[in-house]
């Protein structure tokens, strides 16, 4: 098995659509690795750094039959363009009646939380509560192999939604094509039987794996990482509480307010038991 | 149809000769984004009126199935790619389609309209950034309708000629008589031209006046505009003005006026009674177009 890092994981993801699909187009203010030699000018779009423009954009050039993809980079930069994500991306294919697809994908990074800017380093998920999109947070670690990326079923993404995620194999802007996969299904990521602990993307490392953390007051967790925000895989996470009888959020996982109230019936201990 | 118009609608009534003297010379490929009073934009570039009434009614013939309402009514298949509710939010996605329209490279442009109120917008100067760095075939007209909801464009801006935002982005910036549907027609007739060959976008300002509150409510609130400033509008009615150059050109006669009025009348009451036999959109619709099927 290949072992790349992560962005190279990427990179090779995108211009694997990119070959595939002459309607992918990508957006951002930088990238790794020199893709406008094979793709061209056209279609490898260096931009200013206006992310409510570079999201709107998507979505208008997706209305007319493209297939962008925009990297935000980090999440906290897209917070400038929650207008164009809350306002217009989540909700136009509804509000027009399903008129028109709009296979735009959002790329960003996530997690990290601690560093030197304040206003940078900050809420490493985006907002759940917004429709009409399918949110991915793949856990991968730098190094680990690219095939982490694949275990998505484009079958169960919203056909031709807004979809804020990684542009990976197997569910970048043309995936239906693929074969189908198992089901965007959550993972189990230790196997401890004191406390269920719900985390995502980075922070999966930091809290769902497994052994007593000294803020998990020495209970043997066992992790469930969800993989897939929206839509959520309810069924593996009350599944490890139905073991456990204990549930919370782990770091990166602060915006899943379903995890608890869907554990909820099955829970029995304190619920300050994370680690955070 | 009293009753029978779900949410605030917001009419466009005072500014016709903007839409008309924009759109109607576009054809299908070309696009077109609109804002919350948009049912101008949606007339001229082809939509139908029946459906738009439907939509406005909530009824499930109308072109959002019932659940967007005026301000999200749209006509992918004539380009028409929808009205919206946020001031401003149209900007972005019309670049967007723009950048399509670049890429196809057949000579298609988009026309993004927007209020003097976007202007105070982010978006509205990051999208003329971009359109004009990259060249995308597109106009902006924005039709200064002297206020942004309730305040007076003097009260938003240090200067009350959008227009002049064009000069930072190096792109023609012109000022029109957004009550003359000729001059609107000519100026930005120059302007789509440019974009047509491949020479980037154009900002165009069209003044007019809204005739109505800003937005239809059961209870509208007390105006607040001098009464004097809309007798004054109202007296340069575009579409009376466009009657009076006709007939005194010899291009119409007053006859023919009474006919074509006639006709509209008939094709809004046509309208409002295909919207009334639409019916409401079934409960178990509520998610549709939400998730993947």
């Amino acid at each position: 098995m290949r072992e790349i890092s992560f962005q190279k994981a990427l990179e090779e993801a995108v211009a694997e659509e990119m070959r595939r699909d002459a309607r992918v187009i990508t957006m951002g203010t930088d990238f790794t690795g020199d893709p406008v030699k094979e793709f061209g000018p056209s279609r490898v779009r260096f931009t200013p750094i206006s992310e409510a423009a570079l999201t709107g954009m998507g979505l208008g050039a997706a209305g007319c039959g493209f297939r962008p993809i925009v990297n935000w980079r980090m999440v906290t930069f897209s917070f400038v363009a929650m207008d164009q994500i809350v306002n217009q991306a989540s909700k136009i294919r509804y509000m027009f009646g399903g008129q028109a697809d709009f296979p735009v994908t959002y790329r960003c990074t996530t997690g990290g939380g601690i560093g030197p800017g304040g206003a940078a380093f900050a809420e490493p998920v985006l907002d759940v509560d917004a429709p009409g999109r399918a949110q991915d947070h793949p856990a991968v670690d730098a190094g680990r192999r690219q095939g982490a990326l694949e275990e998505r079923d484009p079958g169960r993404q919203p056909r031709g939604l807004v979809r804020v995620q990684p542009a990976g194999r197997g569910h970048g802007p043309g995936a239906r094509r693929r074969p189908r996969r198992a089901a965007r299904r959550g993972r189990r990521e230790a196997r401890g039987t004191d406390v269920t602990i719900v985390a995502l993307a980075y922070y999966v490392a930091r809290s769902a794996r497994g052994g007593r953390g000294a803020g998990a007051r020495g209970h043997l967790r066992r992790g469930v990482d969800p993989r897939t925000l929206v839509p959520l895989d309810v069924e593996t996470v009350r599944a490890s509480v139905r073991k456990t009888g204990r549930c919370d959020r782990g770091r990166g996982a602060g915006h899943l307010p379903a995890a608890s109230e869907i554990a909820g019936a099955h829970r029995r201990g304190p619920r300050d038991v994370s680690g955070r | 149809v009293a009753g029978k118009i779900y949410g605030a609608v917001h009419p466009y009534v005072g500014q016709e000769a903007v839409a008309a003297g924009r759109v109607r010379d576009l054809t299908v490929t070309d696009r077109v984004t609109s804002t919350h009073r948009g049912h101008g934009h949606c007339i001229a570039k082809g939509a139908d009126v029946r459906r738009m009434m439907a939509e406005l009614f909530g009824r499930v013939d109308g072109y959002c199935k019932g659940k967007g309402g005026s301000m999200h009514i749209a006509d992918f298949a004539v380009g028409m790619l929808g009205a919206n509710g946020i001031v401003g939010g149209g900007l972005p996605i019309a670049c967007g389609a723009a950048l399509a329209a670049q890429l196809e490279g057949q000579g298609h442009v988009t026309v993004c309209f927007f209020g003097d109120g976007a202007a105070a917008e982010g978006e509205f100067h990051e999208a003329l950034n971009i359109a004009a760095l990259w060249k995308l075939p597109i106009v902006f007209v924005c039709e200064n309708n002297q206020y942004a909801a309730n305040n007076a464009v003097a009260v938003q801006h240090p200067h009350v000629d959008i227009a002049v935002h064009a000069a930072a982005f190096d792109m023609p910036g012109v000022v029109a008589d957004g009550n003359d549907v000729l001059e609107v027609y000519a100026r930005t007739g120059e302007a789509v031209a440019r974009a047509r060959r491949a020479e980037g976008p154009s900002l165009l300002e069209c003044k007019t006046y809204r005739w109505h509150f800003h937005a239809m409510r059961n209870t509208p609130p007390p105006e607040t505009r001098p009464s004097d400033e809309i007798l004054e509008w109202k007296a340069r009615d575009p579409i009376a003005r466009f009657e009076r150059f006709g007939i005194d050109r010899g291009l119409v006669s007053a006859a023919d006026i009474v006919t074509i009025r006639d006709r509209v009348k008939t094709d809004l009451d046509e309208a409002v009674a295909f919207a009334d036999q639409s019916p409401f959109p079934d409960p178990k619709d509520l998610l549709g177009d939400m998730f993947a099927e």
